[in-house]
């Protein structure tokens, strides 16, 4: 038994045996050639042939990992197609060398003009510029294109390269692992968008007797076994087996209503960062967007980001869900989300310090420049605005009447905007908790943010390790606070979600339909694990005394 | 000549999915079509490699120039897949 560890790139298990992706057997050398001319029609046909599979990658990739991961192989294209690039080749075979050398000597020095850039987007371009030089060089010398399974195996390999990923017939790739990698690669958003049980960077040795040898990778760990003991191999069928059925039942929820076993209904959101992340939320048929965690936008810039990088941001979201409930959470900065450009004082409790809300009343040109994106993109689909950390009545009302200059503003300079959009706000402090009836006569509607609640209502620092034990969300009174804050709103009217880590916890289901819950938002993977749980409940016969 | 400055507000500047668009799109002109930033020479951008060559990040103000028959469609095509892209 020989254990690697690595990196996690998507929860699953996958149990089969090892192919040995071994690096393409090519000899290139700076060998003269006999005849301009025969190399440059050897050029020109291997640039045909590489153009037209990359036409099938694309077809074949739109079709399994959609068309975000599909537009690389277009890129693929242009480069291959490139007048710059084509120059550069021929400026070799003129010089007399053969095809294949003329073609990965220019690639290589267009590779190093995006290796030598400061950035580190335009440095991962080299890949392409290599990954396709590969592939007009393999039509050169001859080499049988394509990596090809014949029956369905785990593969190891050094390093894959995106268009070898989805190169594999489809059920035939188990499993992939990688000695070399990284999980922001993408190679591995689109291992993940596959669903592909997968593991980067974990050092494995390509050694010729693993291959055809019994491996499992573990996906949830981030390690593959190689020859495992039977014991391990038992253990790991079992969780298989039980992920295989999990799975395939959850994936037949797909386009079900969130709805209890007799139809007593609560919606399922989907919780993300960024405007990307909105593919993965709707591949797992999330029905809005719970919460979209605005200060994303802050904490990767150096910089207060402006009011139209924002608006793009919020568009492209409120776009991609094509009319679907998109909640977005003004910045949330400050506590353990610390931004060097605020300037912020350090502080001895910054959990209970100059946070969020909280930095804008102090600075309010930061909200006005958010609200004014927020509202400007509010016209592509279905807005509403959350804004956190409140404690009082006045507070929403700050925000609410900045709102309402703001609202103005854009009239006045005949800017489009939603006039409608709700204006709701977290309820993560016990303070809000206490005066939900109070706030629910001016605030759209509530989200609770379970998390901070948690560690409010409870005095336990959630960031302390050693308190872990004690962290419990499911305490009454976190609970009961719950409760209050539901029927509050509903009192009032208004609607109440839920957009904390308390969400996922299928366990608190009943208990969160039973209260009469509006909404629960979770991570992309969660949300059709709640929505089966939630569809096996008969909300007639829960007893919520044992709760709170 | 035509001509139009444009700062980017994309995140990561001008990446390979807008590049791969401009570069369609400007290979749809008979006219010429060029980008250039301050401190680098101007790149064709009917070209991927030249465009992407550029590095041109979010922030950063460029110009883009048509110059030929078809000058004034090109222009404002331009000019909008700038707007919606980048």
């Amino acid at each position: 038994m020989i254990e690697y560890l690595g990196k996690a790139v998507y929860e699953s298990i996958a149990i089969g045996p090892v192919c040995l992706l071994e690096k393409k057997k090519k000899r290139i050398t700076d060998a003269r050639a006999e005849s301009v001319g025969e190399e440059a029609e050897k050029f020109n046909a291997a640039r045909a042939a590489a153009k037209a599979d990359l036409e099938k990658l694309y077809e074949s990739t739109l079709k399994r990992a959609g068309v975000s991961q599909a537009e690389i192989f277009q890129i693929h294209i242009m480069m291959v197609d490139d007048l710059d690039f084509e120059d550069a080749v021929m400026a070799k075979i003129n010089e007399g060398f053969n095809a294949a050398y003329a073609v990965s000597t220019a690639a290589e020095e267009l590779a190093s003009m995006f290796s030598a850039m400061d950035d580190e987007y335009m440095q991962g371009r080299a890949n392409d510029v290599m990954d396709i030089s590969g592939r007009i060089t393999d039509h050169i010398c001859g080499v049988t294109g394509g990596v090809s399974l014949d029956s369905p195996a785990i593969v190891v390999a050094e390093d894959v390269n995106p268009s070898e990923i989805v190169g594999f017939e489809s059920g035939k790739l188990l499993g992939l692992v990688t000695s070399k990698g990284s999980v922001s690669s993408h190679m591995a958003i689109i291992a993940r968008s596959m669903s592909l049980s997968c593991v980067v960077a974990t050092g494995v040795k390509m050694d010729k007797s693993y291959e055809g040898k019994t491996a499992i990778i573990d996906g949830y760990e981030g390690k593959i076994i190689i020859d495992p003991t039977e014991k391990q191999l038992k253990d790991y069928t079992r969780r298989l087996e039980k992920q295989r059925a999990d799975e395939a039942f959850r994936r037949s929820l797909i386009g079900r209503e969130n709805v209890s076993a007799d139809g007593k209904r609560m919606e399922i959101y989907c919780n993300i960062g960024k405007s990307k992340d909105v593919s993965a939320a709707l591949e797992n048929d999330a029905h809005g967007i719970g919460l979209m965690r605005s200060e994303f936008l802050y904490l990767d810039s150096s910089d207060y980001p402006s009011e139209d990088y924002q608006f793009n941001e919020y568009r492209a979201t409120l776009e991609a869900m094509a009319g679907k409930p998109v909640i977005i959470r003004t910045m949330d900065i400050g506590a353990d989300k610390k931004v060097d450009y605020f300037n912020l004082p350090e502080e001895e409790n910054p959990a209970m310090g100059l946070r969020s809300v909280r930095i804008c009343f102090e600075r309010p040109e930061i909200m006005k420049t958010q609200l004014r994106a927020l509202y400007r993109a509010s016209v592509y689909g279905k807005l509403k605005i959350m804004v956190p950390m409140i404690i009082s009545v006045d507070e929403v009302r700050w925000v609410k009447k900045m709102a309402f200059e703001v609202r103005n503003e854009l009239k006045a300079e005949g800017i489009p905007f939603d006039d409608k959009v709700e204006i709701g706000i977290m309820v993560e402090t016990p303070a809000a908790a206490v005066i939900s009836d109070e706030l629910a006569e001016i605030a759209d509607f509530f989200s609770i943010g379970s998390n901070d609640l948690t560690q409010y209502t409870l005095a336990i620092d959630r960031q302390n390790s050693r308190l872990e034990n004690l962290f419990d969300p499911r305490h009454k009174a976190v609970l009961r606070l719950i409760k209050t804050v539901v029927d509050n709103a509903h009192a009032k009217g208004k609607w109440v979600g839920l957009c904390g880590e308390l969400g996922k916890n299928t366990e608190l289901t009943e208990f969160f339909l039973a209260i009469g819950l509006d909404e629960v938002s979770v991570s992309a993977p969660y949300v059709l694990k709640v929505r089966e749980k939630l569809l096996s409940i008969d909300s007639s016969n829960i007893d919520i005394s044992k709760y709170i | 000549m035509k001509s139009f400055n444009y700062v980017i507000t994309d995140p990561v500047g001008v990446h390979a999915r807008p590049a791969g668009v401009i570069v369609s799109v400007a290979k749809g002109f008979a006219c010429s079509v060029t980008v250039s930033k301050a401190g680098k020479a101007p790149a064709d951008a009917k070209r991927i490699f030249g465009l992407m060559g550029l590095g041109i990040k979010h922030g950063e103000e460029v110009t883009v120039t048509c110059d030929g028959a078809d000058e004034d469609k090109a222009i404002s095509e331009l000019e909008k897949v700038f707007k919606e892209n980048l």
